[in-house]
Parts: structure tokens; sequence; C-alpha cells
């Protein structure tokens, strides 16, 4: 079943063309890796998935249904998750709080006045999501801006992973990470497979990307360059094709 | 970025109740100072006339230093406040004594009128583009020549009785305004600790694009605290025409810098992602009792405009101070 469909997507900031016509499907419950030089469009055309940059042509199907001019809340309550790759944390507010970010569950204080945050569920179910990760957090309730890079990485992993997501798109999401937590993120994409959760990884990492991934997909210059199934790409292709000498 | 990463590393305040009820202890350590020093050099301080006095004068500066706390911890920033003051408070005044009408709906008027010039800030802030700054310094501008002008630049005296008491009745021996204040910070304190619209106010004064990606609508979520915080100088507007019973065209003169340092010493982040309703509370406190200090002392109000402004510059220096300490160790 097709989950996200982009058609001719592009994309200028200014003179600068970053995205040029982009064609690709993605299939529910697989694993997708994206690679491309820096400055590629990599994330710029993940943005336009999640909704934070508009597109000036094309149009991106989700579930069926077009998405193309809807505003990012719209996006993620229908199943598009993100973990961006500088994070988008907000450094003072606390890890339970970064996790239900945009989400908070309210309810009634004291059966009576209304919209009242529920800050102990939120501490509650945000400690679990980080169990369940295995991630190595201090406290729930340290702001964000004292935890080291991988452990941002986690609060990050865990927001995406919190709502029930259909497609999980991690930017570089091990880049801060020692070599068993990235291990631990492999794992837990192969776990989103199962559960049928579709995974867009982007990395620069193509042992973590062959590992994982069904399909490997290639951008240089805001143009898509290679779409491949893992079994009939290999990794001197893949780096022929990031630095066009294919 | 790295302002509220330090910031963040910075933020070992004490906190009261909830967690998100931030009181810089040095605030408390700064008010209680204050207080003891003035009782010190003055035997009318400790008075409870005089103490009612204090509270009667932090309550418009603690109403307009709410509406401040919330656009700075979103990292904005509001000049216009004292001069939106001024402009509804003559609103309320000419909706009453001129127009005759009943004095419910001067007291709408004046909301309404606060609330109208933080709308077109928020308007210009986020539709147009143009930075905060410059949009409330021209603010300051406008509100307080249309001020002048409705108001042909003279006080309107003579308001009903119901609008004075607002301003000048004492149910149980406390003044009204106090009473107002204490309600409309009860009110704020939950909205910004408690509820959605803090919780978004905070995260976008944090990181906004973080705050963009996880889905909230900046924008609108900015509009909102602009029309907020005029709405607050409305209110204070109502206070201060209520108690002198005119319509003053020049009231509020300067009140953004007292209404902003008493927001910054209470704890609020100049950079946006941390404000306390109690903590400007403490710091609408401290500004009164420095007011009311200087003048039991006699000192000149020239002098206190001094003082205030030098409040407000050193409060951030110590901050700023603090956290390179926290950075570099
Ligand atoms: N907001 C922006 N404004 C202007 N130019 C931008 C913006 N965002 C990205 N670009 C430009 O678009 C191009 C693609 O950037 P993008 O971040 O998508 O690359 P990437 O493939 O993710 O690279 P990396 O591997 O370094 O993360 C770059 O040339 C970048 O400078
Ligand atoms: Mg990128």
């Amino acid at each position: 079943m097709t989950l996200l469909e982009i058609e001719g997507v592009s994309k200028s900031f200014g003179s600068v063309d970053v995205l040029r016509g982009i064609d690709l499907t993605i299939e529910a419950g697989s694993v997708t890796g994206l690679v491309g030089d820096n400055g590629a469009g990599k994330s710029t055309l993940m943005k336009t998935i999640t909704g934070i940059y508009s597109v000036d042509d094309g149009t991106v199907t989700f579930n069926g249904e077009p998405i193309t001019d809807l505003p990012p809340g719209e996006r993620r309550s229908r199943g598009i998750e993100m973990i961006y790759q500088d994070l988008a944390l907000a450094k003072q507010q606390d890890v339970a709080n970064n996790i239900f970010l945009g989400r908070e569950p309210v309810k009634r204080l004291w059966g009576l006045i209304p919209g009242y945050v529920d800050k102990a569920r939120i501490d509650t179910e945000a400690q679990q999501m980080i169990d369940r990760l295995g991630a190595k957090i201090p406290s729930i309730n340290r702001p964000v801006g004292y935890l080291s890079g991988g452990q941002q990485q986690s609060v990050a992993i865990a927001r995406a992973l919190t709502f029930e997501p259909k497609l999980v798109i991690m930017d570089e999401p091990t880049a801060a990470l020692a070599v068993r937590e990235v291990e631990h993120v492999l794992d837990l994409i192969r776990q989103l497979q199962k559960d049928g959760i579709a995974v867009i990884l982007i990395s620069h990492r193509l042992n973590d990307i062959f590992e994982v991934c069904d399909r490997i997909v290639v951008l240089r210059q805001g143009r898509l360059i290679a779409d491949d199934p893992r079994g009939e790409t290999s990794m001197n292709d893949v780096v022929s094709h990031i630095v066009g000498a294919a | 970025m790295s302002e509220n990463a330090s910031a963040a590393r910075r933020s070992r305040s004490w906190t009261l109740g909830a967690r998100s009820t931030y009181v810089r202890i040095e605030s408390l350590f700064v008010l209680f100072g204050l207080s003891a020093i003035m009782a010190v050099l003055s035997p009318y301080f400790l008075q409870t006339s005089n103490l009612l006095n204090i509270l009667l004068a932090s309550a418009t500066i603690g109403v307009l230093a709410i509406g401040a706390t919330y656009v700075i911890s979103s990292a904005g920033l509001d000049l216009s406040l004292g001069s939106v003051l001024g402009l509804s408070s003559v609103v309320g005044a000419v909706t009453a004594e001129r127009l005759g009408m009943p004095w419910p709906l001067a007291v709408a008027a004046c909301l309404a009128a606060g609330a109208a010039a933080g709308w077109v800030n928020g308007q210009l802030v986020t539709r147009a583009g143009i930075p905060a700054f410059i949009v409330t310094l021209g603010m300051l501008g406008i509100a307080r020549g249309l001020a002048l002008v409705i108001s042909d630049g003279r006080a309107i005296y003579g308001l009903p009785e119901g609008l004075v008491y607002l301003g000048q009745g004492r149910p149980f021996g406390v003044p009204m305004p106090v009473f107002i204040f204490i309600g409309v910070a009860i009110l704020t304190h939950y909205i910004l600790s408690h509820t959605r619209f803090g919780a978004h106010t905070l995260a976008i004064g944090d990181n906004e694009a973080a705050a963009r990606a996880t889905g909230i609508r900046v924008g609108r979520h900015r509009r909102r605290l602009y029309t907020f915080s005029g709405l607050m100088a409305g209110i204070a507007g109502l206070i201060f025409m209520a108690r002198v019973n005119a319509g003053d065209p020049t009231a509020g003169l300067n009140y953004e810098l007292t209404a902003i340092t008493a927001a910054i010493i209470g704890g609020t982040n100049l950079f946006g992602g941390r404000g306390s309703i109690l903590g400007t509370m403490i710091g609408a406190l401290i500004m009164g009792v420095l007011q009311n200090g200087l003048n039991l002392l006699a000192v000149q109000s020239y002098y206190q405009q001094m003082a205030i402004g030098a409040v407000l510059i050193l409060a951030v220096f110590l901050d700023q101070w603090q956290a390179r300490r926290a950075q570099a160790r």
C-alpha cells in the first residue's frame, strides 16, 4: 500500500534551486534510506513532507489524501513525525514537556476548571517512552539543555514515537550517538518496521543504511539520481551516485 | 539558541509548587533586603497605610508587568505598554464622561482599547514581519499621540461613582486595585503555568522553530500574546483612571520601563523560554517598594527614573554574569 507520494516537488530559496522536480513514493511499513552529499537537499525534501516548508511546485499525498497545503500540526496529527537534524527541542523546558510539546493532554482541574495541562500524565507517559527506548536520561524533569547531545537525540526520538506515527522521518538520528546507542536506534528501526510503521532514514553512514533499509534513494543537487532496492545496488554504486561519478 | 541553552543551564532557580513556577530566590532577597533598608531609613515605611500604598502602586505596575512577562517569555517585546495604558484610560473616560455611557461600558471600552492596540501590534509583528522592537516603539508614539488627540491634551475629569470605586473603593480596608491585581494574577498564573497556551508561550520563546515543527501555530499564538499584553495595559489603564478619577493622556508615561524591569527581576528570561507570574508579582512589589521608599525619603522623582533604569540594567547584567559563570564551570 502506498503511504506517501511525492510528485514533481520543486523548491527554491531565492535564486537557489534546492529541489528540482522530485518524485518519490513510500510504501507503508517500508524502510527507505535517503543519502546524498551535504547540501543535496535531503533535509529540505523531508521538510516539505512535514510542512515546515511549502513547495513551489508539485504535490504531496499521504494516505491517499493531498496534504500539500496543510500546516505542520495537521500533518503530525495524520501520523507524520520527524526527528529533525537540529533536533528541534525547547532547551529550557523539561524532557517530558518536550516529548509532549504541541500535544499536551488536558483535564479539568478539580473536575471544574478547564484546560489544565495534565503534567502528571505527561511525566508518566514520557517516562514510559524513555524506558521503552532504553535511553539513559537522568530525570524526566530536567531541562533538555542540561542533557548531552546523545541524550537530547533520545528525547527527539521519543517525541517522534509517542503518538502512534505511520511515517517516521529520521534526519541523521545517530549523528551524536555512541556505537552502542547507534545499534539501539537501528534495532528500533527494525522494530518500527515490524509494527508496520514506515521509516525514512537519512544518514551519511552507508553501513547503517545498508543494514536496515529495504531501499536506497540518492539525491544529488536537488534531483533524485537513483532509487534501488537494497539487493540490486551496492555500496560502490551508491557512493558513485552520491559524488556524481556514475 | 545558544542564549537559550545557557539560560537552561542557569535556571537553577528555586521552584514553588508546580515545576513551571520559577521564583528566583535572589528576587525575594532583594524584596526583603530593600524593605529592611527602607524600614530602617523611614519610620513610616512599615505602617499599614503605607504598606497598602505600596500594594496600590504595585497593582498598576503589576498588571502591566504581567503583559510584559507573557510577551517577553515568548521572546517578544512590548514597549507600548505605558502609552496604551494612557490611551485606554482616556478612551474609558471619554466613554463615561463625554458620551455619558454607563460605567460598565466604560470599563469595556478601556479593555477594548488596550486589546485593540495590542492586536495591531500582533498583526504588524507576525503578518508584516516587522521586528517587535520597532512595531511596539512605533505604537508607543502612536498610542500616546492618539490619547492626546482624543483628550485635546487635557485630563478628563468627573467619572461616575461605579468607575471611581474600582480605583478608590476599599472593601475590607484594602484598595480595590489590589483585588483586581490579585484576581488578574491568579488567572494569568493559571494560564501561563498550567495551560497549553502557557506551555506554548514558553516553547515559542525557547525555540520558535521547534515549536512550529511540533505543530504549534506560532504566528497565531504571537498575535494572541500581543493582544493579551494590550489587554493587560487596558486593565492597568482602567485602574489608573479610576484611582485618579480622570482620564489622563499622560498616564503611564515611562511605565513600560518599570513593567519590563519588574518582569525581568522576577525571573523572566529576556531571551524567552522562561517566565512566571509569581516571580513578576515579586518584581512588581520590588518596584513598588523602591518608588515608595524613595518617596518617603523625599528623593526627587527624577532620581526615581534613574534608579529604575539602573535596576533594569543591573538585573540583566547579573543574570548574564551568572550564566557565564555557570557555563565556565
Ligand atoms: N532555509 C533556507 N534558506 C536558504 N537556503 C537553504 C535553506 N535551507 C536549506 N538551504 C539550502 O538548500 C540546500 C540543501 O540543503 P539541505 O539542508 O536540504 O541539505 P542536506 O542534503 O540535508 O545536507 P546535509 O547532509 O548537510 O544535512 C543547501 O544549499 C542549503 O544551503
Ligand atoms: Mg540535512
